[in-house]
């Protein structure tokens, strides 16, 4: 793995140095290249473990945990999330619904997890359980149900979280994903203000990434992005992050999900 | 006993009225109060980024929406902005384009995981977003290409009241873009201390100096 990376990374340096225009061409040949063995697919495996073990004080499995379509239904949950839950009177993504399974069915502590840094113990295994969740959506057309008041709130709310500029270099979301064709440094930037195309943006992530060796969760992407933004530090599962979720999965509407995708 | 009738009726459908306005959408600007309140209790410290970065001053306030702010209201974001440039001591706009070249390349600074908002623990970002040497190939376009910054726009010597204009307005962008666009996407490099006036100096000598990679 690691010798392929060094021989693209050098086929990639030297195209680069021939003509500019050949940089993306370059990248989008590595990325295809490194798609062929997606190291994605060993969370996935980790992540259907987990789902159907038990665990927990309670010593149960996720198996009866309602993803929003019927307790234990995986297939085709992850393109319809964040959404409305009844049970808990919330709005929720993936991985803050997964908080509330593990909490009430296998009597874990939510709170605990959610401190938890990213990559370690329990947070381990949400990225893990996130891989194979949305791995069993892949194919599908990102379809964020917007039916309850609840959730077009939480969608104007994650517009306005989008477009907020703060912090000592006045970022928002929008400065870097608010128009076509950008780019920092050589990084595509998605336009997430409307549907940004198949695979791309919200419909990518859980991604593994080839830069860490780690597997990134949206909440991760998102804390990230939040980081480089110069912001504060949002909590994980915060209600903002649920909000953006939204936001962006409603514009993603109809684009296909490929998450767990691979990134540099 | 009609009256009556009547009379209960409509205070049914007043009722109904009201619990259907209870039900309503939330106006746009409760939307907004409740976006901020979202924000409040999203966030904590971390490090050197705490959650007083998230208090706006105007300008950041007027531009976080999908529509500009209103023309007066941008003029005037301009105008505090321009007054609140602080022009460099001595009339010294230009530092060295060697040290000058060190800076774009840098992009750290200012993230919860950095240890110090010391303007010296910072680069200039440049490359993120502009294109400036072309010898650089990976470079953002979130903002207009700087190649041949100076040359075209016609700096023979820095020291010439000719180029006066263009190098006090240079220095005046990379202190407080918002001066000449309320809503610039790019940083407020002195007015928000993310580099000191020596560096500034030094990346105006990379943008400037006819002697400049970027000039040639």
């Amino acid at each position: 793995m690691r010798r392929l990376l060094l021989t693209t990374a050098l086929a990639l340096a030297c195209a680069s140095a021939f003509a500019q225009k050949s940089t993306a061409d370059g990248i989008a040949e590595y990325r295809a290249m490194l798609a062929d063995g997606n190291p994605a697919e060993l969370f996935e495996a980790k992540g259907e473990e987990l789902w159907k073990k038990k665990r927990g004080p309670k010593n149960a499995s996720l198996e009866r945990c309602d993803l929003g379509k019927g307790p234990g239904v995986v297939k085709g949950a992850w393109v319809e999330l964040p959404r409305w839950f009844a049970d808990t009177n919330k709005v929720q993504d993936l991985e803050s619904r997964l908080l509330t399974c593990m909490e009430t069915l296998q009597g874990l502590s939510a709170a605990e997890i959610a401190k938890t840094p990213f990559g370690r113990g329990e947070q381990a295994n949400m990225e893990a359980l996130a891989a194979w969740i949305s791995a069993e959506s892949r194919g599908s057309r990102m379809n964020l149900p917007q039916g309850h008041a609840e959730e077009r709130r939480m969608y104007e709310l994650g517009k306005r979280a989008f477009f907020f500029r703060g912090g000592p270099m006045d970022f928002s979301c929008a400065s870097c994903h608010g128009e076509d064709g950008k780019r920092i440094r050589l990084q595509d930037l998605p336009n997430l203000t409307k549907n940004p195309g198949d695979g791309i943006g919200f419909a990518a992530w859980p991604a593994y990434r080839v830069s860490s060796g780690e597997l990134w969760s949206m909440q991760r992407r998102l804390n990230d992005c939040y980081r480089q933004q110069r912001f504060p530090y949002p909590g994980y599962a915060s209600d903002v992050t649920i909000a953006l979720g939204v936001y962006m999965g409603v514009n993603a509407k109809g684009a296909e999900a490929i998450a767990p995708a691979i990134k540099r | 006993m009609f009256n009556k009738t009547l009379t209960l009726a409509a205070a049914g459908l007043a009722a109904a009225l009201v619990v259907a306005g209870c039900a309503t959408a939330p106006s746009s600007a409760e939307l907004d109060q409740q976006a901020l309140a979202m924000l409040k209790a999203s966030f904590r410290d971390q490090g050197i980024a705490k959650v007083d970065r998230l208090n706006q001053d105007l300008g950041q306030k007027a531009c976080s929406s999908d529509k500009p702010p209103a023309e007066a209201l941008a003029k005037q974001i301009e105008a505090e902005s321009l007054a609140s440039i602080k022009w460099p001591e001595g009339g010294r706009y230009l530092g060295d384009w060697r040290e000058g070249e060190k800076l774009p390349q840098n992009g750290r600074g200012m993230t919860w995981t950095d240890a110090s908002a010391d303007p010296k623990a910072n680069g200039a970002n440049c490359y993120n977003c502009h294109e400036i040497d072309k010898k650089e190939i990976s470079y953002g376009t979130i903002g207009p290409s700087l190649w041949n910054y100076g040359k075209l726009r016609g700096v023979k010597d820095v020291a010439d009241p000719a180029s006066a204009a263009i190098v006090q307005y240079t220095w005046g962008k990379l202190w407080n873009s918002k001066a000449y666009a309320a809503c610039s996407n790019m940083p407020r490099f002195g007015h928000m201390k993310l580099l000191n006036e020596e560096q500034l100096r030094h990346v105006m000598a990379l943008l400037l100096d006819p002697k400049s990679p970027v000039n040639q």
